[in-house]
């Protein structure tokens, strides 16, 4: 009796194997894994095809994919020349855009604006009270408290606080020269707190602190957003429309371009783009051409108009046109063994 | 033979342990080797630099400041916990040893070893926090002492159910011996349970100084996470578990490197501990 069980477990743990559908994994960026989450989901209902994807961190997906152990990886940032260099030939495909927004905590405070130059002052420490001169002459309306103001920015590494310093590097040279850009930078006033949540929540736990959250946390946990001024001068709060507007225009042919500062009309300064990040001979360690396939028509499902309309379900924006053009030329250069698939 | 068998797999198996292991420290050191050529094996463990970022011209990394905020939380942590466990150890293990109360007492303080340390730290974020806040202590909350304080919550079941096992350990015909003199319960503490397993006690709170030193999450929710040497105990700081935990998900190159280094450097640090402890046990015993 006994003996029949376990021979039953063994021939169907065989026949599970031996069934097994072709299936995608992928891992990197937390920043977007809300909307994954939604388009996997669509894309395992429509294909059939199961599609897992570990939030380890952009760096961390970029790792797996070197050690050609998955057959994606999402990253916030787009490898340099040198990282391109190192690997084999790789695409970038962009998914949708984000942004990074300022959440701060006043309690008598429902619209603030603010300016990448204060933001600056704020984290260098320049500006240290909410009643600061420069920020009560672009907020004429408040009256603002005479608080500390407490700047809160993130423990961990992450694509959150590149992008960020990314636009904070272009406008202030102050930042330049000091902090730079980067996935980690050395703050020397304010709290960390590790991940988008920790920030959220110590912001919400902290009177006077402000910090710089990706988009979707702010929205989700309905933290007040600051108006930034945008290169055009106008205060922009970030929304799927004025997110979208920033990519209008200066994309680079494969993509790889930080949107940061745009100079369109109506654009929220502090907007990026995300990438997966595949490679373009599909043919590695192992991999079959089902598998290569699968990867491309997931792709080209994420690129499709059904599942860019489900960005703004989780408070990211669609990519505009032109970007999607670029996005599916990329795709048409995908092989395997050489061959087109 | 199947004595011979099971003596086999029992080597086996222990061999096993010994190369999981060497390959662990073999794969840390050899992770860590870069970030020691750039900045020198001492260079890198008294160097309090962590500088990413292009504002700089050059990456630097350093350990100093997160080996200090590791000893400084860990050890304040003992300190704390000291007048809490004992007292625990000697109501459990000598005056209500094998009583109901004792019973349920030290069930209460085992329980606190089985808690998730993710829980402490949300305690400490939600509870502790704003508690130290309101006693104007510290303007935001953070730093080394709050961080000390839910550490040292911690490892109080380690170091009272180690040390009250050492207590009951006394020979019962030395302190009937001492009673017999006319000793009181107080003096039998003093002068013969004490001093009979002090180096079972002292060793129970080196592990548990051992468990401190590793602690991650609570701390990492805690402490702040600014990667400088802890200038007091309100200051904030960071811990070399805590700064691996924050910063290897996005690292890559040297930095990485330096993050392995500081693995392996508390790896030793851990074990060194560890070490120390059980050395003072084996004395105990013999």
């Amino acid at each position: 009796m006994k003996k029949a069980i376990f021979l039953l477990a063994v021939s169907s743990l065989l026949l599970i194997s031996c069934s097994q559908k072709t299936s995608l994994s992928g891992a990197g960026a937390t920043f977007p894994l809300p909307y994954y989450n939604l388009v996997f989901k669509a894309f395992t209902e429509n294909a059939g095809i199961d599609v897992s994807y570990g939030g380890i961190g952009s760096g961390g997906g970029i790792r797996s994919l070197k050690d050609e152990v998955v057959d994606f990886a999402g990253s916030d940032a787009y490898l340099s020349d040198e990282e391109m260099a190192e690997m084999k030939a790789t695409i970038h495909v962009p998914t949708c855009l984000g942004a990074v927004v300022l959440s701060y905590n006043l309690p008598d405070v429902s619209s603030l604006n603010l300016t990448g130059d204060i933001i600056a002052g704020i984290y260098l420490g320049k500006i240290t009270r909410w009643n600061d001169a420069a920020i009560q002459a672009i907020n004429p309306a408040l009256n603002l408290p005479d608080k500390a103001i407490t700047p809160v920015y993130r423990s961990d590494g992450s694509g959150t606080t590149f992008v960020f310093s990314d636009y904070m590097t272009k406008i202030n040279k102050d930042w330049e020269n000091t902090l730079g850009t980067g996935k980690s930078l050395n703050f020397a006033h304010g709290i960390a707190a590790k991940g988008n949540p920790g920030v959220a929540g110590t912001i919400s736990q902290t009177e006077g602190a402000i910090g710089y959250i990706g988009s979707e946390y702010a929205f989700a946990l309905n933290s007040p957003i600051a108006y930034m001024q945008n290169a055009a001068g106008e205060f922009i709060l970030p929304s799927s429309l004025s997110i979208s507007a920033a990519a209008q225009e200066g994309i680079a042919d494969d993509t790889r371009s930080m949107i940061t500062n745009s100079s369109a009309k109506g654009s929220y300064p502090i907007s990026c783009l995300t990438w997966i990040i595949v490679y373009k001979d599909q043919a590695y360690a192992n991999r079959s051409e089902d598998q290569a396939r699968a990867t491309l028509s997931l792709l080209n499902f994420i690129l499709s108009p059904a599942a860019q309309a489900q960005t703004t379900m989780v408070h990211y924006a669609p990519l505009p046109k032109e970007v999607i053009d670029k996005a599916q030329k990329a795709l048409s250069e995908i092989t395997y063994n050489g061959k087109s698939l | 033979m199947s004595d011979k068998i099971f003596r086999s797999l029992l080597l086996v198996s222990a061999l096993i342990l010994l190369l999981i292991f060497a390959g662990m420290f073999f794969s840390l050191s050899k992770g860590a080797v870069p970030a020691f050529r750039e900045f020198g094996f001492f260079g890198f463990i008294f160097s309090d630099k962590w500088i990413s970022g292009t504002g700089q011209s050059t990456e630097q990394y350093g350990a100093l400041a997160f080996i200090a905020g590791t000893l400084m939380t860990s050890i304040l942590a003992l300190l704390i916990c000291l007048p809490f466990s004992l007292p625990v150890a000697f109501f459990v293990g000598e005056y209500f040893r094998g009583k109901k109360v004792a019973g349920v007492l030290g069930g209460i303080v085992d329980l606190l070893a089985g808690i998730p340390s993710i829980v402490y730290g949300l305690w400490g974020f939600y509870a502790l926090r704003p508690l130290i806040q309101s006693l104007g202590l510290s303007e935001q909350g953070f730093g080394v002492l709050t961080s000390s304080l839910v550490l040292a919550i911690m490892i109080i079941p380690y170091a009272a159910s180690l040390s009250a096992e050492f207590i009951r350990m006394v020979p019962q015909e030395l302190k009937e011996g001492a009673y017999s003199l006319g000793a009181t319960r107080a003096e039998v503490i003093r002068n013969i349970i004490f001093p009979t397993s002090f180096s079972g006690i002292f060793s129970a709170y080196v592990l548990a100084l051992g468990r401190a030193i590793g602690e991650t999450m609570a701390v990492t929710m805690l402490i702040g996470n600014t990667s400088r040497i802890p200038r007091g105990l309100m200051d904030t700081g960071n811990t070399m578990a805590s700064i691996i935990a924050n910063q290897f998900g996005e690292a890559d190159g040297l930095k990485l490197s330096s993050l392995i280094a500081i693995g392996l450097l508390l790896f030793l640090i851990t074990a060194i501990v560890n070490f120390l402890g059980r050395l003072m046990i084996k004395r105990h015993s013999v």
